[in-house]
């Protein structure tokens, strides 16, 4: 049996599961074993039933009125409940937040290894001989070709590295609820309370239009043009690392591996040299626009369009035409 | 409060990355090092908690001789101590490093020094296992909580934010504890003069342990197909601004 956890939003399953279980299928095809899935808390019921179309067989429900708050070592301790009972050959989340926590969580109490955010699976034969892994290191920037060692493989699943397919299902179905072996030291990390973000303005994943600016703005009065020409488009602004750490701009405006992941129609990138950290950010760009100095900036390598000159003369000029041309 | 703060040597990559002929590493050859991002806020946050607090903060690195450099970053920054365990082999998996920093702060324990709060980043920029910090607190047995970028500690507890699904999260756990940050929390200073000076001179701490067999081995690495892409220059400076009017309306984000 190949087990996943699912993870779950007001009765939505998070898209990064659909691809985790994407992936869990395949590799239960490879070895000729059912796959089964693990939910948790009072709210997943409705998601249940959605998970038969990716080829879930089994759903184990865990219900312990404690669950109603995420508790990273009380989830990790009904995979492994569930481990106990049900001897799946490798145990999946997805590389999320979450996703990553319970697993790096169940390693340690199994004292297992786990792989974090794979892009590709290799079972092998049935048995336990490692699996022949990918997995994503530098945000992305690279990969890593690896062995899987241990009894159960434990892995995460990186997120948007496969698109989420439905498939068909080995032929059962079965949902069980089960009041998982919980401790109270396994609610000892629990959040006590939740704040939501302010409303209002556009978030930088969310944007259809990014305007990023780096080190050759100049300096944080620099990004008055920018903030003009994002607003014009109905866009944000956001940033590259080296604009945060020199101060001139929050850390929340970060693009890249340790900022934000940006998703755009159009990111206009500007005075940003395209350091992999930060273009891994900006991989869900539909299309890159550059605004450089310098023809030979790493960043060219990723962009679409490209208008070779200073920021500070050619972004003004490009929301003066833009406003000129909505005139029209 | 005493904090113990732990790092990895990681390589200043540009624009490009390129791989030794064995495809084992990273080609370093032209290249600086420095921390992961994540950790070089945990050490920022160490010390700005023994500043508020009092207390003492320690900087622990597994890698090779030369990630001493990294320790005396950290300590020019304000880090009391360093410790260095000692490798010169291939890197270590997430099970083995955890191992080897829950045995260093074992023995610390039996020497007489304890630590009230364990800081790590959340993931390292390079391997991004997501799970040395995790590890850590089951070996000791210890709560943690990952990825906090505000962190506070009142009365023997430590209050934490991290971001979550819609909004923030807040966890509140007893000390000691571990707890994973990320960039954002706070922004590093620059290391002053006298700084620099005093880790010099510092004394270095090094312990030698066994390089245990890997869970999670690697094969080798490899670079991603990169998107096959030709740039279409616009223009240069003022020439470009009428066609790239023209792709935005294309693009369909044009104001109307």
């Amino acid at each position: 049996m190949i087990l996943g956890l699912v993870e779950h939003d007001a009765g939505v399953v998070w898209e990064p599961s659909l691809q985790m279980l994407t992936l869990g299928r395949r590799v239960a095809e490879r070895l000729g074993e059912p796959l089964a899935a693990l939910v948790a808390g009072p709210d997943a019921g409705p998601v249940v039933d959605g998970l038969a179309a990716y080829g879930v067989e089994a759903v184990h429900h865990a219900v312990d009125d404690r669950l109603d708050r995420y508790a990273p070592e009380a989830w990790a301790a009904c995979l492994l409940d569930l481990m106990g009972r049900t001897a799946p050959s490798a145990v999946l989340a997805a590389g999320t937040d979450r996703g990553n926590e319970v697993m790096a969580h169940v390693g340690a109490r199994a004292g297992l290894p786990m792989a974090a955010n794979c892009t590709e699976v290799e079972p092998g034969e049935p048995g336990t001989p490692p699996y022949l892994i990918s997995r994503l290191r530098w945000g992305g920037s690279l990969l890593e070709d690896a062995r899987l060692h241990g009894e159960v493989k434990l892995l995460t699943v990186a997120p948007h590295a496969i698109r989420a397919e439905e498939g068909p299902a080995g032929g059962g179905w079965a949902v069980e609820e089960f009041s998982p072996k919980l401790q109270d030291a396994d609610f000892r990390v629990q959040v006590t309370r939740q704040e939501g973000r302010p409303a209002g303005k556009i978030s930088l994943p969310d944007a259809r239009v990014v305007v990023g600016g780096g080190r050759g703005v100049g300096g944080p009065e620099g990004f008055g043009p920018l903030e003009e020409l994002a607003e014009l488009l109905g866009g944000v602004v956001g940033c590259s690392r080296v604009v945060t750490s020199l101060g001139w701009r929050p850390h929340t405006d970060q693009v890249g591996q340790t900022g934000v992941r940006i998703a755009p129609d159009v990111y206009i990138a500007c005075g940003i040299s395209g350091a992999i950290q930060h273009m891994v950010g900006a991989k869900g760009a539909k299309r890159i626009l550059v605004v450089n100095t310098d023809p030979q900036a790493p960043i060219l390598a990723h962009a679409d369009y490209a208008i070779i000159g200073d920021v500070q003369q050619v972004v003004p000029a490009l929301v003066s035409a833009i406003r000129e041309a909505k005139g029209r | 409060m005493d904090v113990l703060v732990c790092v990895k040597r990681v390589p200043v990559t540009g624009g490009r990355i390129s791989l030794t002929d064995d495809e084992q590493e990273i080609d370093t050859r032209y290249l600086g090092f420095t921390v992961s991002p994540h950790e070089e806020c945990a050490v920022e946050e160490s010390v700005r908690l023994v500043e508020s607090h009092g207390g003492s903060s320690t900087v622990l690195t597994l890698g090779p001789a030369v990630a001493e450099d990294q320790l005396r970053d950290a300590m020019a920054m304000g880090v009391n101590r360093g410790v260095l365990i000692e490798d010169e082999g291939p890197e270590w998996d997430g099970g083995a490093t955890a191992g080897a920093i829950a045995r260093a702060i074992a023995e610390h324990r039996e020497a007489g020094v304890s630590y009230d709060l364990l800081l790590f980043g959340n993931e390292s920029a390079d391997a991004g296992g997501y799970q040395v910090g995790i590890r850590v607190a089951h070996l000791l047995d210890v709560p943690c909580v990952t990825g906090v970028k505000h962190l506070e500690i009142q009365n023997g507890r430590a209050l934490a934010r991290r971001e979550g699904p819609g909004g923030f999260e807040i966890y509140e756990v007893p000390l000691p504890a571990v707890i994973t940050v990320k960039e954002g929390i706070n922004l590093p200073r620059y290391p002053s003069i006298p700084g620099r000076l005093r880790a010099k001179k510092a004394t270095v701490e090094r312990v030698h342990p066994d390089a245990p067999q890997p869970g999670l081995e690697k094969v080798r690495l490899r670079l991603p197909q990169g998107r096959d892409k030709q740039v279409e220059i616009l223009g240069d400076g003022a020439t470009g601004i009428g066609r790239a009017v023209e792709v935005l309306g294309h693009i369909g984000v044009m104001p109307s």
